[in-house]
C-alpha cells in the first residue's frame, strides 16, 4: 500500500486550520455536509485534533505511533482498526487517563492532558466497556457519577438522571442492581452516564462489543439520535460493518498508526475499479490489456483482472474481440468498503508483538 | 482564547440546563457526601463496624465472668487497666482499645483504605470517575476524607459500645486515673473522648499509608493484605529489643500512648511525639499517594 497516511486535504490535521474559525479554506468541505447541525459557532472546526500523538509503554512497545487525528465538529467519526491497533490507548490519552509519550492533543480546542478537568464536563464517554458498582442499582450508579461532576447542578440531578435513563430505555430497570443487568443494559447504562449533562462530544469505545445484533442496532440508533442533536460522536470499533451506516468520517488504525483518515466517501473512492474478464485464453487477453495500456493485468484461472483507470469497459471489450479473443464474460468490480478496510488493516491477527 | 469560546459558548441556543457553575466547596461536599454514603451504606463496611462493636461486648462479658466470682483469676495480665475495671466500668473502653488496636481496628481501617483507589480500579469505575472528570487530586482528597471519617467511626464505635457495656456490667462512678488521682465521671468521659480522638488520629495516619498502597494496584485485597502485614511487621519490630533504636519511628509505636491522657498532669510530651509521628506518616504517604496517582496512567 502506498502512503495513505497523507491526510485528505479537507482534514489536514494542521493545528493552523483548526484555529481559524470558519476558514473558507480546506477545512470547509469537511464541515459543510454535516455542518448544518454542528454547533461550531465561534469555536473551531475540530472536536478532536492530535499531532504526532505517541504512546510508548514501559516495555518499549509503541502502542500509538505519531497519529494526527482530525475529527470535524458535528461529524460521526468511526475510529476503526483491529483489536490491539491502539484505538483504546488513543482514547485513554484523549480522556486524560493515560499520558502521551510525545505529541499534542486537543479536545474541543482545549489542550490535553493539561485542560482535562476544564473540557471533560463537555465530553461524554464510554471507555473499554461499561463499569459500575455491582451492588448499586442503575439510578444510584448514575447519581454517583453525577455527584463526582463539579459542574453538574445538584438541583436538577434527579431529572437529568431520569431523562438519561429514559433515553437509553432503562427507566423501568433503574431500580435493579447493576449486577443483574444484561450486557446490553450495562452498555446502555454507560451511554446514559455519558448523557447526564449536555455534551459537545461523545466518545464511545467499542459500544457494540459483545452485543447481539438487536443490541448493536439499538446502539446505532442511539448514535444517530445523539448526532442529530449536533453532538460530535467519536466511536471506535474493530468492525467496519457495525459503524459504517452511521459514520460520516473514518480513521483507520493499523498497529499504532493512522493509515487512513477522511470522509467515508473518500475511503470509498480509494477503491479503484477493476475490469474483470472471463476468457478461454487468459494469457493472450492479458497481453492485449497490456498493449492497450492497462497497468499490471493479473491472471487467476480463466480470469484476467486489471485496474480500469480511465478506460471504458466497452472499448476494452471491443479491443479484445478485435484481437480474436473469446470473451465469455466481462465486468467492472469495485471493492466493497469492507474489502478496502481489510486491505488497510490487514487480514486476521497481524498485531505485531 | 479558543478554549474560552468552547466552555462559554453554549452548544445550542440558550444556556445549558444541567450545567450551572456550582460553588467549589459545595460541589466538593456533594462528592464527599456521595462517597460517604457509598462507604457507610456498603454492607461489608457495616459488618466490619459491627464486628468492631462485638469485641468490647465479648471482652466485657469475659472479664466480668473471670473477675467477679473468684477475685484472683482475671486480674494481672500485664494490662494495668484490667485491675481498675472491677472498680469502674469506664476502663472497659481503654481495655477494648488496647486489645483491638493490635489487629482488629487496623484491619477494619485497612479494608476501607486499601479498597479506596484499588477497589475503584478493580471495578473499572476509576476510569469513569476520572472521565467525569472527578479530578485526580480532588478524588484522592475525597477518598482520604472518607477514610478519616471511617477511622473516627470505628474508634467511637469501640469506645462507645465499651462504655455502655462497662456501665452495665461494672460499677461506674468517679474515675481513679493511672497516676492515682481521682476525677469525676464527667471528666473521665471527657478524657475518654480525647483518648478516642488520639486513637482515631493514629488510625487516620494508618489510612494514609493504606491510601498510598491502594494507588499502586487494582487488586483491593492485595492492598488490604499489604497494609495488614505492614502493621503486624511494625508491631513485631516494636517488640524486639534489638530494634530499640528505630522503635520510636515505627508507625505503630505510639498507638498505645493514649494512656498519657489518663494521668495528672497529662504526659503531653509523649502525646505530642505520638501525634507528630502520625502527622509525619500522613505527610509522607499522602504525598506519595498524590505523586503517584496524579502521574500514573490508569490502565484498569
Amino acid at each position: 500500500m502506498t502512503d495513505v497516511r497523507a491526510v485528505p486535504p479537507g482534514l489536514a490535521g494542521a493545528p493552523g486550520a483548526a484555529a481559524e474559525p470558519g476558514a473558507p479554506g480546506p477545512a470547509a468541505p469537511a464541515a459543510t455536509s454535516h455542518g448544518a447541525a454542528s454547533p461550531v459557532g465561534a469555536g473551531q472546526a475540530l472536536a478532536v485534533s492530535t499531532t504526532g500523538l505517541t504512546k510508548r509503554f514501559r516495555g518499549g512497545q509503541v502502542a500509538v505511533d505519531h497519529i494526527d487525528l482530525a475529527v470535524p465538529r458535528g461529524s460521526v467519526y468511526g475510529f476503526l482498526g483491529p483489536n490491539g491497533s491502539g484505538k483504546t490507548t488513543t482514547i485513554r490519552m484523549l480522556l486524560g487517563l493515560a499520558f502521551p509519550t510525545s505529541g499534542q492533543a486537543e479536545l474541543l480546542g482545549v489542550p490535553i492532558p493539561e485542560g482535562v478537568v476544564r473540557v471533560l464536563p463537555h465530553v461524554g464517554s464510554l471507555i473499554e466497556g461499561p463499569a459500575f458498582y455491582p451492588f448499586l442499582n442503575g439510578r444510584d450508579n448514575l447519581a454517583r457519577c453525577d455527584a463526582a461532576d463539579r459542574t453538574a447542578d445538584p438541583r436538577t440531578a434527579a431529572d437529568r438522571i431520569n431523562t438519561a435513563l429514559d433515553r437509553v430505555g432503562l427507566l423501568a430497570a433503574a431500580g435493579k442492581r447493576y449486577r443483574n443487568y444484561s450486557l446490553g443494559m450495562k452498555q446502555r447504562l454507560a451511554i446514559a452516564a455519558g448523557l447526564l449533562t449536555p455534551r459537545q462530544l461523545i466518545i464511545l469505545d467499542e459500544p457494540t462489543n459483545g452485543l447481539d445484533p438487536q443490541g448493536t442496532r439499538e446502539v446505532r440508533g442511539l448514535i444517530r439520535e445523539i448526532a442529530a442533536d449536533g453532538i460530535t460522536v467519536f466511536v471506535s470499533s474493530h468492525l467496519l460493518a457495525e459503524v459504517e451506516q452511521v459514520c460520516s468520517h473514518v480513521g483507520v488504525m493499523r498497529t499504532g498508526r493512522l493509515v487512513f483518515q477522511g470522509p467515508l466517501e473518500e475511503l470509498r473512492r480509494t477503491g479503484a475499479a477493476r475490469i474483470r474478464i472471463e476468457t478461454t485464453d487468459p494469457a493472450a487477453a492479458a497481453d492485449v490489456l497490456q498493449k492497450i495500456g492497462l497497468p499490471d493485468p493479473r491472471i487467476a484461472g480463466d480470469e484476467v483482472t486489471a485496474p480500469l483507470t480511465d478506460f471504458s469497459p466497452e472499448r476494452i471489450c471491443a479491443d479484445l474481440v478485435h484481437a480474436g479473443i473469446g470473451v465469455r464474460g466481462l465486468g467492472v468490480v469495485t471493492p466493497s468498503l469492507e474489502e478496502l478496510f481489510v486491505g488497510l488493516t490487514g487480514e486476521g491477527f497481524d498485531v505485531d508483538g | 482564547m479558543a478554549e474560552a469560546a468552547v466552555i462559554e459558548s453554549p452548544a445550542g441556543p440558550g444556556p445549558h440546563p444541567g450545567r450551572v457553575p456550582v460553588g467549589h466547596a459545595r460541589a466538593w461536599l456533594r462528592f464527599f457526601r456521595s462517597e460517604l454514603r457509598q462507604v457507610f451504606l456498603r454492607r461489608r463496611n457495616q459488618m466490619l463496624l459491627g464486628v468492631a462493636a462485638l469485641f468490647p461486648i465479648l471482652i466485657g462479658v469475659g472479664l466480668r465472668l473471670a473477675s467477679h466470682p473468684r477475685g484472683g483469676g482475671g486480674g494481672g495480665g500485664g494490662l494495668s487497666f484490667v485491675t481498675e475495671l472491677t472498680g469502674n466500668g469506664i476502663f472497659l473502653s481503654f481495655i477494648a482499645l488496647t486489645i483491638l488496636l493490635t489487629l482488629v481496628m487496623p484491619v477494619v481501617v485497612a479494608v476501607v483504605a486499601g479498597d479506596s483507589i484499588a477497589g475503584e480500579a478493580g471495578y473499572g469505575t476509576l476510569r469513569y470517575l476520572l472521565a467525569v472528570p472527578a479530578g485526580r487530586t480532588r478524588l484522592l482528597a475525597v477518598k482520604y476524607s472518607v477514610i478519616v471519617v471511617f477511622a473516627l467511626a470505628v474508634t467511637f464505635v469501640v469506645t462507645g459500645v465499651a462504655l455502655a457495656i462497662g456501665a452495665v456490667l461494672f460499677p461506674i462512678g468517679p474515675v481513679t486515673l493511672l497516676s492515682g488521682t481521682t476525677v469525676s465521671l464527667a471528666e473521665g468521659i471527657l478524657r475518654l473522648v480525647f483518648v478516642s480522638l488520639y486513637v482515631a488520629a493514629a488510625m487516620a495516619s494508618l489510612g494514609a499509608i493504606g491510601l498510598a498502597i491502594s494507588t499502586l494496584t487494582e487488586h483491593a485485597i492485595g492492598a488490604i493484605a499489604a497494609l495488614a502485614i505492614f502493621v503486624v511487621a511494625s508491631e513485631v519490630a516494636d517488640q524486639v529489643p534489638q530494634f530499640a533504636v528505630i522503635q520510636p519511628y515505627l508507625p505503630t509505636h505510639w498507638w498505645n500512648s493514649f494512656d498519657s491522657l489518663l494521668r495528672v498532669p497529662v504526659d503531653s510530651s509523649t502525646l505530642l511525639k505520638g501525634l507528630l509521628s502520625f502527622a509525619v506518616y500522613l505527610v509522607i504517604f499522602g504525598s506519595f499517594a498524590w505523586a503517584r496517582f496524579t502521574t500514573a496512567d490508569v490502565t484498569s
